[in-house]
């Protein structure tokens, strides 16, 4: 099994290309017009307040030398001061990303849960009404950014309907859990607290579904796709001639071998929930990473924007090497080839 | 009479004919190409069939603010009086403008980058091009693009060069990867033994080879560089009021839900339409060519 020289190999390419993020982004926050310490000093500060402040952030220091400072920060667990609010953003990353973590994988399970089920109807139904319904839908549903179909969603299920809340992640009167993991849906759990469980349940269903339509759109018809090209092959034929029930022909033989491409696939569209996330997040008033990033963004926080790009760049990381791992345990070619070689 | 010819002979060598009946057989692909072409009609002939062309701009109605959809305001009217159908109309124009202006920035240099180290596969210049693309999408490009845009000063231009700026390695990929796939074919050896230069191998021998899956990707690009552009807007980084994007739209109107629905919904509409008819259209060029090469 070659499988470790895989992972270590693609790791180290990532772990290349973050160094190659962090400085482009240390570089672009600095050089792009607009003086980051008259930025944190605030409009009316008086010029020689700038200056100090200039020195306390070591921004009069040459730009490389500020680069290994920063670098040498973030491997002891320091990713600096908010350069507009001075502010730790270490413990507001600790504090924030638990409940975008939360939102992102509610909304992957969704994503991943609905593509299979989509595509396989559409696959095993292909070219039947359930198909070219699925096909009209999922065109669609690619079709609408993110925070289109979050402003749709919360004006039909929450404004009238009102089956689902609106914004928010506990309902007013209900208290949060005790704070261990930072997870709320887990530190209820711990509490025993099912209540508040479900609450944050019912809170997070309505940004999931909008983060994730797009990508579970996109999986779906490429699980129809490759079930559709597979189902002419000679194995097929072999397994039905043979009297396999349907269910097991679709599920255990048609499947497997379409579904490759997709959790390639699925591996990129992880991307595009964390970017998503910024603006349902937004939109529903979550206390999330991204609502803290864009606050950063606005406020144009030099060290928090910069800081924000790793992190989502790390996170985007993992769930890359992650992915990379099922598909080539999934596809036996990748996998015995590893052995031959 | 020549023109005639010249245009004969061009739509022989590419298979016109019979790529347009590939196309026009599939009802969804003529959908997108109607959506796409009613798009770009109405964007350059919305200052002559909108009602109120100037409230596209800074005039305001304070009179008539808040009315619902009527005969006179087909889409209602906004928090300024403004007429929403002839905004959206307007906001064609400044969402096709942002599609177009980034494709424009970013095909050339994507493309020549990948060829350059499709063609040089192995050496250092491969390297060193495709690492610097790894790096641009080593985060994903929404977010990029947000943290670009946000040490910009906010206006439209500047979020088209933040969106240009993480955009551009998708088509060296691509390109990279097209020629990669060309690279060891009979025809540029032949060229190589011949002695032609390389430029003229990679331009005229591979390059020809790339252009199928480069257009659709461009076509393909335009809905996603719509929802981007959006996007950016959406959040207060792109196109300032009083301009008409369909993103700052959707934003400013989504105060008023639910009561003045008409507001944010008639934009969000809108921005739906236009991406699905890209990505229609997209997916009925990918078919003709990708049917061609099996």
């Amino acid at each position: 099994m070659r499988m470790s020289t895989f992972i270590l190999r693609r790791t180290f390419y990532i772990v290349f290309s973050l160094f190659g993020l962090s400085i482009l982004v240390f570089v672009l926050a600095r050089v792009l017009p607009g003086d980051p310490a008259r930025l944190a000093a605030g409009n009316n500060a008086p010029a020689w307040a700038v200056e100090q402040l200039r020195k306390q952030l070591g921004l009069d220091k040459p730009l490389y030398i500020q680069y290994f400072v920063w670098l040498n920060d973030v491997f002891h667990g320091n990713l600096g001061y908010s350069t507009t609010t001075r502010v730790d953003i270490s413990s507001l990353v600790i504090k924030y990303l638990p409940a975008s973590i939360e939102l992102i994988v509610l909304a992957a399970l969704f994503q991943i849960a609905g593509a299979f089920i989509l595509g396989i109807i559409a696959g095993r139904y292909s070219y039947k009404a359930p198909d070219n319904l699925i096909r009209l839908v999922s065109y669609i549903g690619i079709s609408i950014p993110a925070f289109v179909l979050a402003i749709i969603l919360q004006l039909v299920f929450s404004y009238y309907f009102k089956i689902f809340p609106t914004t928010g992640e506990l309902s007013t009167g209900i208290a949060g859990p005790h704070t261990v993991t930072g997870f709320v849906t887990i530190d209820s759990l711990i509490a025993g607290k099912f209540n508040v469980f479900g609450n944050a349940l019912w809170h997070m269903v309505l940004p999931a579904a909008a983060l994730c339509t797009g990508a579970m759109c996109q999986d779906a018809r490429i699980i129809r796709s490759g079930m559709v090209e597979n189902k002419d092959k000679d194995y097929i034929s072999m397994a039905k001639s043979q009297g396999l029930p349907d269910r097991t022909v679709t599920l255990k033989y048609l499947l497997k071998p379409s579904m490759i491409p997709a959790v390639t696939v699925m591996g990129l569209d992880i991307a595009a929930l964390m970017a998503n996330a910024f603006l349902v997040e937004d939109i529903f008033n979550w206390p999330g990473f991204a609502n803290l990033g864009l606050n950063f963004m606005i406020n144009k926080d030099l060290n928090g924007i910069v800081a924000l790009v790793l992190i989502i760049g790390i996170m985007y990381a993992i769930a890359n090497i992650i992915v990379d791992v099922i598909v080539a345990y999934l596809d036996p070619r990748i996998r015995l080839m590893e052995r031959g070689q | 009479m020549q023109l005639m010819e010249k245009i004969r002979t061009i739509a022989k060598r590419y298979d016109i004919k019979r790529k347009w009946f590939r196309f026009s057989r599939s009802p969804l692909s003529v959908v997108g190409l109607v959506v796409v072409a009613v798009v770009i009609f109405l964007a350059l002939a919305a200052p002559f069939i909108t009602p109120y062309p100037r409230q596209a701009g800074l005039q305001t109605n304070l009179r008539d603010k808040f009315l619902p959809p009527s005969s006179k305001n087909l889409f209602g009217t906004d928090q300024l009086g403004r007429d929403v159908f002839t905004r959206t109309i307007f906001g064609f124009q400044y969402s096709l403008m942002m599609a177009g202006v980034v494709l424009l920035l970013v095909v050339p240099p994507g493309v020549v980058l990948g060829l350059i180290a499709g063609y040089y596969r192995g050496g250092w210049v491969d390297m060193a091009i495709m690492r610097i693309s790894d790096v641009f999408i080593a985060v994903p490009p929404l977010v990029l693009a947000l943290s670009i845009a946000s040490v910009l000063t906010p206006s439209a231009f500047n979020a088209m060069m933040a969106v240009s700026l993480m955009w551009w390695p998708w088509y060296t990929r691509l390109t990279y990867n097209a020629t990669s796939s060309v690279r060891n074919e009979y025809f540029v050896q032949a060229s190589e033994v011949m002695g032609e230069n390389s430029f003229r191998i990679m331009f005229a021998e591979i390059l020809p080879n790339c252009l199928g899956s480069i257009l659709t990707k461009i076509t393909l690009d335009v809905g996603w560089v719509i929802l981007l552009g959006s996007a950016l807007s959406f959040v207060g980084l792109g196109a300032q009021p009083p301009t008409p994007d369909l993103g700052t739209m959707v934003a400013g109107g989504s105060i008023f839900l639910p009561g003045q629905w008409w507001i944010s919904m008639f934009p969000a509409v809108a921005i739906i339409v236009v991406i699905l008819g890209f990505n229609l259209l997209g997916d009925g060029i990918r078919d003709i060519f990708v049917e061609e090469t099996r």
